[in-house]
């Protein structure tokens, strides 16, 4: 693989992360994190839809008039996320009902739009396609993440097994119960954009407002 | 009478939309900065999602479900799995129905809704809607309701959390944290706020 292609995967792993720093496709990266097992899921369905959603639109890219492209685009999506719902409903049936509607959601996930309308309408197939995969892993590691804590805090296992034996059955981990519910995402979300910012300097947000302006001349 | 009370008030604060399904994230984030753009799209959600989620039940049940072409005199016909692309077509078509409506007979609301009108398309809050509408079997009255609560609840959070971003401007956030890390914890400490609703029995 050359230099460039390699970029364009690992570039969307941390500095440039969908979730992290674009503000893509949050909605389904609280939601399906109570348990490893879902967000691996839901993980690899999205990869998927954006990888190959992304070498799709940009196939035909040269033949799509700029007025109805986001229909077009719509069209492609929606198709792959049906295979890919049928194909989650046909082998692996449980997983897929805990999923409940947000593998649908997947088309209106912003990660798989804003793929498609900022690179894929404008790049080869084949590095539409690494784009896709890149965007996609950016996105299953920010979700496995979250997963992993969610999980092994709130219920002292991994991928269901037990790793902290809880004070219910007998142990000593007194489960968290909040980690479960729905605020805990927001909280470790915000926590590991706080980490990254800290390690990549670089992403930090210039504040609009300066309360020490006068006092503190050499922070502006 | 008192089910269908029940079930706005349920999706109005126990279900929230945005702050317990974490549904239309994207936006909620990116565009509550300041209250009345915020609330020019609250008002925008209301509305398209009042008109999709019945609009969406009516083309479950005369169209998609099994057997539901026997109107026709067709059966032995389920479609359920061209759900998904039929919900999408409609909520674009009934988004772009509703701009050129607004523009030609209400140009005030239209210019206040701006921008945001057509990204409303792409705002899963729209599109969870109508598939918790199918998910639960709602029947039409029920999905009028549904539709109009859930848009009132996440119009409701974002307006709160704009007037929240707005002072919080004002406060002293560490380096790494400004921006995106805050607004998340905000919003985590908002759905830990809501989640007290909870409690409610009706």
């Amino acid at each position: 693989m050359n230099a460039n292609a390699k970029k364009v995967v690992y570039d969307p792993l941390i500095d440039n992360n969908p979730i992290t720093w674009q503000i893509l496709g949050i909605c389904s990266a609280l939601a399906v994190t109570t348990s490893m097992n879902t967000a691996l899921l839901m993980s690899i369905a999205l990869t998927s839809v954006v990888a190959l959603s992304n070498l799709s639109i940009s196939m035909v890219r040269n033949h799509v008039p700029g007025s109805i492209r986001i229909i077009v685009q719509m069209i492609i999506i929606a198709s792959l996320v049906i295979i890919v719902d049928q194909l989650l409903k046909a082998f692996a049936y449980d997983t897929a009902k805990k999923l409940s509607v947000f593998v649908g959601l997947i088309i209106t996930n912003c990660i798989v739009m804003g793929r498609a309308e900022a690179y894929a309408m404008s790049h080869s197939p084949k590095m539409s396609f690494l784009d896709g995969l890149g965007n996609g892993l950016g996105y299953s590691l920010v979700l496995m993440t979250v997963a992993f804590f969610r999980e092994l805090l709130g219920a002292g296992s991994l991928f269901g097994i037990k790793i902290l034996p809880l004070t219910s059955d007998g142990g000593w981990y007194q489960s968290n119960g909040m980690m479960l519910l729905p605020p805990s995402a927001f909280f470790i979300i915000g926590f590991m954009i706080w980490a990254i910012r800290v390690w990549k300097p670089k992403q930090v947000e210039k504040p609009d407002y300066r309360i020490h302006e006068e006092q503190n001349p050499d922070l502006i | 009478m008192e089910d269908l009370l029940s079930l706005l008030v349920k999706s109005i604060f126990v279900e929230n939309m945005a702050l317990a399904f974490f549904l239309g994230m994207c936006t909620f984030i990116a565009v509550s900065k300041k209250i009345e753009t915020a609330l020019g799209l609250g008002i925008a959600v209301i509305v398209v999602q009042m008109i999709t989620v019945p609009a969406n039940n009516l083309i479950l049940n005369y169209l998609l479900k099994e057997d539901a072409l026997s109107w026709l005199g067709i059966t032995g016909v389920d479609l359920t799995f061209l759900g998904l692309i039929s919900y999408i077509g409609v909520i674009a078509a009934i988004v772009q129905i509703l701009e050129m409506f607004l523009d030609k007979y209400m140009p005030a609301l239209y210019n206040a809704l701006g921008v945001f009108l057509p990204l409303i398309t792409v705002n899963c809050a729209i599109l969870g809607g109508s598939l918790f509408m199918v998910e639960r079997d709602y029947n039409f009255v029920e999905s009028t309701v549904y539709g109009v609560g859930s848009g009132v609840g996440w119009a409701l959070a974002i307006t709160a959390l704009a007037g929240i971003r707005e002072k919080l401007k004002y406060s002293d956030v560490p380096e790494g944290l400004q921006g995106l890390g805050i607004t998340f914890i905000t919003v985590g400490l908002m759905s830990l706020g809501f989640m007290a609703f909870s409690g409610i029995q009706l």
